[in-house]
This record gives C-alpha cells, sequence and structure tokens, in this order.
C-alpha cells in the first residue's frame, strides 16, 4: 500500500471513474509525515494548515496504538455511524467517521419526482425534524416561482416549525440520557415527543414524514380544537422541562461526562463551517430565526440561547433552553395565529377544491394535470437556508423550467458537522466517544441522504 | 446586492441571483482567488459546496463574459458580520472538471467537497483525502452525473426464486 494520503496529486491512487482507495483509517506506519500532517488536519485542521511535520507524534510502533473499529451498527451512534479510532491505551488519537451507510440516492430521486412529489423525498431525509425539510424545500421552490404565501399559512408553518424543533430535542435529551445511563430520561423524552406526533398525526395525518409543508402554503388547516392541543403541549412540556432539569442538570454522574469534555472553540467552530447548537455553544449569537429572519419570526420574541466554553455540558443546556424558547414562541402563534388561508390561491400551484371536481370538467383537468404532471417552475437556481433544530439546513435548487428539479441539493446540518467529531474526540477518553456523538446529534439519513 | 471586495480577480463576473446577495461567476483558475478575496472581505463561513452537471443546458443563460462548462461548482459562502450570503459559481471544466479545493480556507468544505468528487467526479487540487464518500470505494461512476446510467445497475438476488 501506498504511503501517500489519496489526493489528485496522485491520480493513479485515484484510478477516475472506479476505485478510489480505501475509505479507512490507515496505521501510521502506512502515512508518511507529511500525509499525517494532512490527515492530521482532519483533526487539528486550524494548525494543521501550517503544522510541523516534526511535530507529529510519529515515534514509537504501531503496535502501541491500536485502530480499532466502531459500528457502523452500534446503538450509542445513533443509526449506521462508523467511526475508526486510533486508540493510545484508553485516550483517543485519531478519529476518521466513515459514511454512507444510509446513503439512498435521495438528491438524484429528487430529480425524478416533480416538485408536488418533492416534498414526500426531502422528509425522510432528517427523519426527526421532516418539517424543517419540507419547509425549506418550499422555501426554495416558492422563491423560484416569485409567489406569496398566505400570512396564515406562514404562522401554522412557523408553529410547526418550533413544535418540530421541541420534538427533535426530546429524542436528542432522551437518547443522551440513554447514552449517558439515565433511562428514565429516555422514557420522558420519548413520551412528551409522543404529545406532539399525536398533534402532527391529527393536523397532517401521519407521526413522521408528514409532507405537510408544500410549495404555496401547507397540506391542510389546523383541525378544529387545535388551540387546546397546543395550550396543553405547551403547558405540559414547558413544566416537565424543569423535571429534566432537576433530574440531569445537578445529577453528579452525568456532570462528571458532560461539563468541560469536547470543548471546542468559536473559530474552529466557524472555519468548520458548524451550524446549530454546536456553533451557539461557543458563544457566537448565530440564530438564524433571528440573523436572518425567515417565515414570521421577526414577529414573535424569543431569545437566542448561547453557551460560553462549548463543551458537551453547554450543547445540553443550549438544546433544553430552545425548548423553552420554542414554547415561548408556539404560545404567541397561539396568540396571534391570523385567519384566512392555509394556501395561496394561485391555481397554478393549487388544485382546485374538491367539490369543484365533481361538477367541472376545467377544475378535473386542472387537477389531473397538477397531480401528473405537476407545475412548471421558472428556470433559475436559488439557496434557503433556515434553522433546523441541528443547524442550517438549506437546500439549493436549479430549475430548468420544467415541473421537475434539474438538480435538488440539500445541505444538512448534521453532515457538515460530523466533521467536528474527530477534534472533539481528540485526546478524549473511549468513554467519552459516546458523549461527543450524542451532542454532535448527528441523524444519519440526513448525513448520508 | 453588494460590491466586489477588493481583492476580487479580473474576469469574475458579478450578478444578482435568487435569495441570496450576489452571485460571482469564477472560473477554474481564479476560483481559489475570488473565494479569498471573499473570505478577506468578511465572509468567515462556507456554508456549502455542491456540484452541478448542466449536461442537457450548455446553452443556459448566463452574464455576458460567462463561458459556460458542462461542470459548475457552487459555493455557498455566508459572512456573520454582515449577515449576507453569496454565492460563487465556477465554471468547473467539461470532461475533466478540476478546481481548486478551498480546504486551506475553509477547512469544513473537507466532507462537501468529498462528496461533489463523489456525485460529479470533480477534482479538487490540495484536498487532503479525496475518496468516496457515500458511495461504496469500488463503486464505479459518479451517480448524480447526467449520462450516469440509473437503472443498470446488477441487482443482487435478482434470479432468486418469488414470493411465494
Amino acid at each position: 500500500m501506498s504511503d501517500q494520503v489519496r489526493n489528485v496529486e496522485r491520480l493513479d491512487l485515484l484510478a477516475a471513474e472506479t476505485h478510489e482507495g480505501p475509505q479507512e483509517l490507515r496505521p501510521r506506519s502506512q502515512t508518511g509525515v507529511d500525509d499525517l500532517g494532512k490527515e492530521m488536519g482532519a483533526v487539528l485542521r486550524l494548525q494543521g494548515l501550517n503544522l510541523d511535520p516534526a511535530s507529529i507524534d510519529v515515534e514509537g510502533p504501531d503496535d502501541e496504538r491500536m485502530i480499532i473499529n466502531m459500528g457502523p451498527s452500534h446503538p450509542s451512534t445513533h443509526g449506521v455511524l462508523r467511526l475508526m479510532l486510533e486508540l493510545d491505551g484508553e485516550y483517543i488519537l485519531r478519529t476518521k467517521p466513515v459514511i454512507g451507510y444510509l446513503h439512498t440516492g435521495m438528491e438524484k430521486t429528487a430529480e425524478t419526482l416533480s416538485y408536488v412529489q418533492g416534498g414526500t423525498n426531502v422528509t425522510r431525509m432528517d427523519y426527526l425534524s421532516p418539517v424543517g425539510n419540507e419547509t425549506v424545500f418550499a422555501l426554495a421552490v416558492e422563491s423560484l416561482l416569485g409567489i406569496e404565501v398566505p400570512v396564515r399559512a406562514t404562522w401554522i408553518r412557523m408553529m410547526m416549525n418550533e413544535l418540530n424543533r421541541i420534538s427533535s430535542h426530546l429524542v436528542w435529551m432522551a437518547t443522551n440520557g440513554m447514552d449517558l445511563g439515565s433511562s428514565s430520561m429516555m422514557i420522558y423524552g420519548l413520551r412528551e415527543r409522543e404529545l406532539i406526533l399525536a398533534f402532527f398525526e391529527k393536523t397532517a395525518g401521519l407521526r413522521m414524514n408528514l409532507n405537510y409543508v408544500r410549495p404555496g402554503g401547507v397540506a391542510a388547516d389546523l383541525p378544529d380544537g387545535w388551540e387546546d392541543d397546543i395550550a396543553v403541549i405547551c403547558d405540559t412540556i414547558y413544566d416537565r422541562t424543569f423535571e429534566y432539569d432537576q433530574l440531569l442538570t445537578g445529577q453528579p454522574i452525568f456532570r462528571q461526562r458532560m461539563v468541560g469534555v469536547a470543548p471546542i472553540t468559536a473559530e474552529e467552530a466557524l472555519a468548520l463551517g458548524l451550524t446549530g447548537p454546536l456553533l451557539r455553544s461557543t458563544g457566537v449569537a448565530w440564530d438564524l430565526r433571528r440573523t436572518m429572519p425567515y417565515l414570521a419570526y421577526d414577529e414573535v420574541e424569543f431569545d437566542v440561547i448561547v453557551g460560553t466554553y462549548g463543551d458537551n455540558f453547554d450543547r445540553y443546556a443550549i438544546r433544553l433552553n430552545e425548548i423553552r424558547e420554542s414554547v415561548r414562541i408556539i404560545r404567541q402563534c397561539l396568540e396571534k395565529m391570523p385567519a384566512g388561508d392555509y394556501r395561496t390561491q394561485d391555481p397554478k400551484v393549487t388544485p382546485p377544491p374538491r367539490a369543484r371536481i365533481g361538477e367541472s370538467m376545467e377544475a378535473l383537468i386542472h387537477h389531473f394535470k397538477l397531480f401528473t404532471e405537476g407545475f412548471h417552475v421558472p428556470a433559475g437556481e436559488t439557496y434557503v437556508g433556515i434553522e433546523s433544530p441541528r443547524g442550517e439546513i438549506g437546500c439549493y435548487m436549479v430549475s430548468d423550467g420544467g415541473p421537475k428539479p434539474y438538480r435538488m441539493h440539500t445541505r444538512a446540518p448534521s453532515f457538515t458537522n460530523l466533521q467536528a467529531v474527530p477534534l472533539l474526540m481528540r485526546g478524549g477518553t473511549m468513554s467519552d466517544t459516546v458523549t461527543v456523538i450524542s451532542t454532535v446529534d448527528p441523524v444519519m439519513g440526513e448525513v448520508d441522504r | 446586492m453588494i460590491t466586489a471586495p477588493a481583492l476580487t480577480p479580473e474576469g469574475v463576473v458579478i450578478a444578482d441571483g435568487t435569495a441570496c446577495d450576489a452571485v460571482f461567476f469564477a472560473t477554474a483558475d481564479n476560483y481559489f482567488a475570488t473565494v479569498t478575496a471573499l473570505k478577506a472581505d468578511g465572509f468567515e463561513m462556507c456554508i456549502d459546496v455542491c456540484g452541478v452537471d448542466y449536461l442537457e443546458h450548455a446553452d443556459r443563460p448566463l452574464p455576458e463574459g460567462v463561458i459556460p462548462t458542462r461542470f459548475e461548482v457552487v459555493v455557498n459562502l455566508l459572512s456573520l458580520s454582515k449577515r449576507q450570503r453569496v454565492r460563487v459559481r465556477v465554471q468547473a471544466g467539461n470532461e475533466s472538471p478540476r478546481v481548486d479545493s478551498l480546504f486551506p480556507l475553509y477547512p469544513g468544505t473537507e466532507a462537501p467537497e468529498r462528496e461533489a468528487f463523489d456525485m460529479f467526479g470533480i477534482l479538487f487540487d490540495g484536498h487532503p483525502d479525496l475518496t468516496r464518500i457515500l458511495m461504496p470505494e469500488e463503486w464505479e461512476g459518479h451517480p448524480l452525473r447526467k449520462d450516469y446510467g440509473v437503472g443498470r445497475v446488477p441487482v443482487q438476488f435478482k434470479e432468486g426464486p418469488g414470493p411465494r
């Protein structure tokens, strides 16, 4: 095996169209000093740019270190994440995430689905926050179409996004609790999430993968009596966040595994392109809901939660408090929910009402055309980014004027955030891997798409 | 629409774009210098790098002075201090697209560039570990290319007995 890191200078290693070399982490004996520097760049990227190769600890035989494999099917990797870890005893030197085990070619599939059908595809990417995926897809299509969405649709979208943020953070609290041995937290988190999923089912007909937010508005109006449901959800979850607080925050074992573990600085986070709770934990108050408002986030009051040290505990505290802020936003939605249409009345994107289909041939044809061929979107390209529970989820869309996207690319926050794992793990102990994966909170459906 | 940073190399065309402050049209030669100038101008974060294959749209409308190529690399930059977004669209080449890697400027482009390589076969000069990231390493071809044969992948167990 060659001692070169795979790059463009060695095209023979990068035989075009076929074999590009193994994706695994290789032993140090097979990695030259310069290349180790670059590879370490994957860990020490910031210093790695002008890293002195001599300063890399390459002395010592390989048999003192061990490369072990963790995953892809490991209970704490939250899906099919595979990590290759180079260990020195209990300490981690190098880490390489190997991904792609859940790759289903969703970006390719998107090119074969019309804009009407596209929502069913994107909603399956980040399966813990389907509404965020649908919203960013719908906003991208609407920015190309240049249509305005009714105010009520915008507010419904915002409320559903916040409910989804709560449910996603609750799953995070649950799985994080499970990883740290607090199985009560797991039960509580999933129990409270059930309230939200029941409301989703009542509204959209499905608990997950809703396809509720669609280009032009939302699929259905809120059900009768939604105000009471939302009030119950808000009150219950708001009160219970204090129970979680009591259960976890002061708990000595929890604190020992979270406080000061795996810190990251703001410079590192920005250089790595991290967004969401990971970036805010370093003290950078960057939340797209506040800094680049979309939907109606500029009309509601909420606080952007930031951390100080960028460690595991900050990331936990941010997510816990974001649940409370989301409750605050939902309560304002409850108060201010405007009346009106839940979808645009632009006949180009909205089918005629069901009652008219029975009596009008034109309406029937219109309905048929919309759901077989789909609507045409003017040629152009756009990028829209919104704040999902995990960070900035973006949709880059190219239209060639037809009824299907020419190219649809999703900027997945988990995909980018996963690059922080080697940096966060370096120098830590083996037991920290579990907490680091947990607080980075990757959803593999979105990483691999 | 924003003004071009002082260090923007010659030949870069700037235009309005949908849902962003400006679109910079670069070529493979002045791409790295353009992004360097933008980074110096306050674009601290590289949000995304992705490829596009315009095989069927060689004559797509582009601003004057931009020579279209089959492959484009699209980079989304974000300025936290100015709250602006810009896109850089790089005409990356026709048959063997090859551009500079942004890794020295934004280490966080490592994974997205690997994905663009995996999906489109775009080569990134200076990338530390250009391997496939989503597809299996022995995979042939680059699936998001428009001339990639969908449905021609051999299916395992196709000859097996059907359901009872």
